[in-house]
């Protein structure tokens, strides 16, 4: 595999975990702890949104994110022929 | 059945399934021994991680901890689970195709230094040893309240069956072991949930009952809100403290559960990169299982408990009260000589001038050990023993499989990292593994002992673990693969300055004069691992970046371990 193909791996493969790692941010940070006051406002069935998030929701947004990275590093692998058989 | 009967009977049965699978699935060679041989399935493998990495504090003490602290108990939510996320990421798929055994192995290589090397074990070996304390301590605990035997022979009894397993299987005997032992937790766990989420809310599944009705129609956080309020605590679902230490908090707790190198090194045990990543999927699919059902249990056994015992005569309360008061982890005191239970929040000076002292109460009267919520939520909630019973063998399995785990990281830090890449370069496979069982036995022996005469530090295990691991292992790890010039040099100056710093600060406000009102921007001694972390990563920096680049060969490996293709299995270089 020649330089400028590695290059361009590595960048595809830094820039997909960025989109990934700010969802997760985004998630836990964001809703679970800097937004919590404003989201508990909004209310689904018993639980404050925000409150949900902090204990619920972040973590079943982590559990996705790892199966798509899993699924979109694949797809980036066979693309780039560096896939193992 | 009485609880004993069932209890011994279940714990008995377990016992001799894991016994049973650590002879099944002896070790034969070293890569077997710290690697499981690198052929093991990913869901497999995910299981085994997720058993490996809940230890007893997740099991016992997490849903208590939550119970008592409310939103604010998120931190352990989020940190724990958050951080397997960035493992699953940034490390584990690129440490694999790297295919060593160790973490240390790692540092020592990409970063060229046997100095680097040393520190790493040195951290290594800390981290692994006072967790592994901890959850020799819940085997005793569990052991003597329930099978009513001195704490001392539990944490024997403890030591006996991790002895047997781990030194007999290794990695190999371990992986297949904790893959029983999840089994044993989760049922455990789930059982009791779904029989008081059926009770309390009339829902099947814990994690929606959370946000269920109660019999009298009111929503179940709602109420768990007013009971908080009206005993003069902060409401359960909403923020009280600052939230930038609990930004800090849950960011050490992340960062440290990627850097906890008993986790990192269940990755080198699958056949491809591939297979990596998708087993820490697997494992947080698993672990999320219990970690989604933990704040359902908080909130079901607060209320349970606060609606049960506040404001209640004293001799007429259930048999449950007085069995956890012999163990000292339930206490009352009648302060005002009333006879009844009255539990509030005597902190809150408003609250105790005003409304407490106008109905008589003399002081909080009631104090509960956060342990006991997960192993007293059954009897409270009035389960058949049967289920009691379980739940001390999932504690066990959690406390066991954890200790297991960790013990491993020891022996292999100690006759990989420090014999073998150190000492004795010439060692051969057979002594070798010799090395590692005589280590590892002696790592159960000393871990047996300070379960016995437990060091004060003990109970400050999350601060040390986890701020430690995120201040030194993680920044190292992660530019090591991100950061082609990352040098010895800087390496080695951030890992210290971040160990240092973590060190320091933990040791003066945990140990020393330090008070609460002084902490840095209100950081706690939890959450300052984050800060170490930081200042790791501005001190690699710096430092690399007035010093030579590292060699040819270690930029061409960090380029290699870049690409999936041709990870072989780990074997020994």
């Amino acid at each position: 595999m020649d330089a400028t193909k590695r290059k361009l791996y590595w960048r595809k493969n830094l820039r997909f975990l960025l989109i990934l790692l700010t969802f997760w941010f985004l998630v836990s940070y964001g809703c679970g702890i800097l937004w919590v006051e404003q989201l508990n406002a909004i209310r689904i069935g018993g639980f404050k949104l925000g409150f949900w998030f902090a204990q619920q929701g972040a973590i079943y947004v982590f559990v996705v994110l790892i199966f798509v990275y899993v699924y979109g590093m694949n797809k980036i692998d066979r693309s780039f022929d560096v896939n193992e058989e | 059945m009485s609880i004993q009967l069932w209890t011994y009977l279940i714990v008995g049965l377990t016992f001799a399934l894991y016994i049973g699978v650590a002879i099944w699935s002896r070790a034969g060679s070293t890569s077997e021994f710290y690697v499981a041989g690198g052929g093991v399935h990913p869901i497999v493998n995910g299981m085994a991680t997720a058993a490996d990495w809940m230890s007893a504090a997740s099991f016992i003490s997490m849903a208590g901890l939550i119970s008592f602290m409310g939103y604010q108990g998120s931190q352990y939510l989020l940190g724990w689970t958050g951080g397997f996320v960035l493992l699953a990421l940034l490390l584990a798929p690129y440490l694999r195709k790297f295919g060593k055994f160790t973490v240390p192995d790692f540092i020592g290589e990409r970063y060229y230094s046997q100095t680097a090397r040393v520190v790493a074990v040195i951290c290594a070996l800390f981290i692994s040893f006072t967790y592994v304390i901890g959850q020799m301590k819940g085997v005793g605990v569990a052991f003597s309240r329930f099978l009513e035997i001195d704490y001392n022979y539990g944490v024997m009894i403890g030591v006996f069956i991790v002895f047997f397993y781990a030194v007999l299987g290794g990695m190999k005997g371990i992986t297949y072991t904790q893959v029983a032992q999840y089994v044993v937790l989760i049922f455990a766990y789930l059982i009791p949930a779904i029989f008081i989420s059926l009770l309390m809310v009339n829902h099947p599944v814990p994690q929606l009952g959370l946000g269920g009705r109660l019999s009298d129609g009111t929503y179940l956080l709602d109420k768990l809100d007013q009971l908080s309020t009206d005993l003069g605590f902060a409401a359960y679902t909403t923020a009280n403290q600052g939230s930038l230490d609990l930004f800090f908090v849950t960011a050490a707790l992340m960062l440290g559960t990627a850097g906890l190198p008993h986790v990192i090194v269940r990755f080198f045990t699958v056949p491809k990169v591939a297979d990596a990543r998708i087993s820490a999927g697997w494992a947080l699919l698993f672990i999320a299982l219990l970690y989604t059902t933990a704040p359902a249990i908080a909130a079901f056994a607060k209320t349970n408990l606060v609606t049960t015992v506040s404001e209640q005569q004293h001799d007429a309360l259930p048999g449950w009260f007085s069995r956890w008061e012999k163990t000292g982890l339930l206490q009352f005191d009648d302060k005002n000589g009333d006879g009844r239970v009255q539990y509030y929040n005597d902190n809150n000076t408003a609250f105790a001038e005003n409304i407490a002292a106008a109905k008589g109460w003399g002081g909080n009267e009631l104090r509960v050990d956060n342990d006991i919520m997960v192993l007293a939520n059954p009897e409270i909630a009035q389960l058949p023993a049967w289920v009691i019973a379980l739940v001390v063998a999932g504690g066990l399995a959690a406390a066991l499989s954890t200790a297991a785990g960790l013990l491993l990281v020891i022996s292999s830090s100690v006759s990989h990292d420090l014999l073998k890449k150190w000492l004795m370069p010439e060692i051969s496979e057979r002594d070798e593994l010799r090395a590692a069982r005589v280590a590892i036995a002696a790592a159960v022996v000393i871990a047996g002992y300070f379960g016995i005469n437990p060091p004060g530090f003990v109970a400050q295990v999350v601060a040390w673990a986890f701020g430690l691991a995120a201040a030194s292992f993680f920044p190292a790890i992660l530019l090591g693969i991100f950061s082609k010039r990352m040098n010895m040099q800087g390496a080695i100056a951030g890992m210290l300055s971040g160990l240092i710093f973590t060190g320091s600060y933990i040791i003066y406000f945990k140990y020393g004069a330090g008070k609460a009102e002084d902490y840095w921007w209100g950081i706690s001694p939890e959450g300052i691992g984050t800060l170490g972390m930081l200042i790791n990563f501005a001190v690699s920096g710096i430092v690399s970046a007035f010093t030579p680049p590292p060699p040819a060969a270690v930029q061409d490996m960090v380029e290699d371990i870049r690409v999936p293709r041709g990870a072989a299995a780990a074997v020994q270089h």
